[in-house]
């Protein structure tokens, strides 16, 4: 498949391997670099990429799962709203499994709540098309990734006058929670792989105050292994000469400045809020998106009564911990024994997505594990050969 | 959720609602292409472009020739390892 296949190619893979395995023999240190997005730690796990790493790299698994960073107490007020009788509640997959304080949207939808998985937020328009009697409303929730298209979706319902639909907002911001991970002292990075589509949308330039105000080099990278292994290089060059600098690999979608027509949808759409809630990270400023007065007639969050209360995590889940990187997934009690992607207590297990679901889905824990719980970053490099990494071609 | 496939619009369905037909990988489905138009770039012209497709809305071009170029960077690379381990 074009623009895929061929940024699976092994041998490719390999030379970069063992150009990533000479930089960090001439850094001499171990290396934490975080990838930002969830995209990406899926792709790590899925490719097997942090095991043919060298030891000297750790990779920590941030907070750009949008499905992991909501907090319960906004999944309450989806259920709340689901559950009013004329209500058709339309939502992306990946938040069906979520857990509220006491139930799922699937749980919801068991008991009798109209619920609709849907892959576009225009499928939820179609909809409201053809249950005039009903109300739709759609769960709009994602980075800026996924903010144009609900924005788009908003503008289309407006032109067209629908007013049986709404939408519950949640979209999110990258850059106020990388502040804030930057500004949390129990953190130590030396680099991001920075998230290749919210960059489609917002561009390169916003992450300069990551290289000038905190000293950090970060990569905007792609998804495929390739992608990845080239960022993590670009990366430890910059580290060997000493710079921090924000460098693109994934140029064939980011540009340095984004997409304008989707930045003007959002900034026509959208108005930022004062303060949002983050599952694990807690309030963070100005880091959440709300619909515009002029969009008014759409904001479900006006249109229903919705509890609007912050719920603690469970006490025995650590999602928190682990979306700082603070923590690792089997760090935590409950994980891959009450947690699991069948039974999920926090949101890392239950989105594809997040750390714990990726490192439970593919196994990887023994390997990593035994690196890591015997704290022994050093540096192994040898002179001999590596043995080979298959990347699968699916 | 925020991962995208790369797909080629082969089809401008509705010029006004700014729907197209991509191939994705052999399926064909409608997307939105609001993102990828604006004056120099009509619907009309985009037919054969390459788009990443996310939650059915075509986001971004895909620029060919920087593509080619990255492989070409990573192409050079695994040939000056060959010539290292032969």
């Amino acid at each position: 498949m074009k623009y895929v296949d061929e940024f699976r190619e092994p041998e490719k893979a390999e030379a970069i391997r063992r150009e990533i395995a000479k930089l960090c023999h001439q850094l001499e240190k171990p290396i934490k670099i975080m990838e930002v997005c969830g995209g990406h730690t899926h792709s790590i796990f899925k490719y097997g990429i942090e095991e043919i790493l060298p030891e000297a790299i750790e990779l920590i698994h941030g907070p750009g799962c949008p499905v992991c960073v909501m907090p319960k107490g906004r999944l309450d007020d989806a259920i709340a709203i689901s559950q009013n009788h004329n209500v058709i509640f339309a939502t992306f997959g990946d938040a069906m499994r979520v857990p509220g304080s006491n139930t799922t949207l699937l749980q919801a939808r068991a008991q009798g709540a109209d619920i609709r998985m849907v892959y576009s937020p225009l499928d939820s328009l179609q909809i409201a098309r053809d249950n005039p009697d009903k109300q739709v409303v759609f769960f709009a929730l994602g980075f800026e990734t996924t903010a144009p298209s609900t924005a788009f979706t908003i503008l289309q319902a407006a032109a067209e006058e629908i007013h049986n639909f709404s939408m519950f907002c949640n979209h999110v911001l990258v850059v106020p929670a990388l502040k804030a991970l930057l500004d949390n002292p129990d953190l130590q990075l030396d680099g991001f792989v920075g998230p290749g589509h919210v960059s489609m949308v917002i561009g390169t330039d916003p992450y300069e105050f990551i290289s000038q105000q905190y000293n950090k080099p970060i990569v905007v990278s792609g998804f495929e292994p390739l992608d990845i292994l080239q960022s993590i290089w670009m990366l430890l060059q910059q580290l060997v000469e000493n710079r921090c600098e924000v460098e693109n690999q994934y140029n064939r979608i980011v540009q340095k400045s984004g997409n304008t027509v989707a930045l003007q949808a959002i900034n026509k759409v959208f108005a930022v809020r004062d303060s949002f809630d983050w599952r694990g990270l807690g309030d963070i400023p100005y880091s959440g998106l709300q619909i515009q007065p002029e969009y008014a007639q759409f904001d479900a969050e006006l249109k229903f009564t919705i509890p609007n209360l912050k719920v603690a995590d469970h006490k025995a889940c650590k999602c928190g911990e682990i979306l700082k990187g603070v923590l690792k997934p089997w760090e935590c009690k409950v994980f891959g024994t009450a947690c699991t992607p069948e039974t999920p207590i926090g949101t890392c297990m239950v989105s594809s997505e997040g750390a714990c679901a990726a490192y439970y889905k593919y196994g990887r824990l023994s390997t990593i594990a035994k690196r890591t719980i015997a704290q022994k970053p050093k540096l192994t490099i040898t002179q001999e050969p590596l043995p080979a990494c298959g990347f699968s071609s699916d | 959720m925020c991962l995208g496939i790369p797909g080629q619009i082969i089809e401008i369905t509705n010029v006004n609602h700014k729907l197209a037909i991509v191939n994705i990988g052999g399926v064909k489905r409608q997307v939105n292409i609001a993102c990828i138009v604006d004056e120099q770039h009509p619907p009309e012209a985009c037919i054969g472009d390459w788009v990443l497709v996310h939650v059915g809305f075509a986001m971004n071009r895909i620029n060919e020739q920087e593509a080619a170029e990255t492989l070409q960077l990573l192409q050079e690379l695994a040939a000056a390892q060959t010539g290292i381990s032969t």
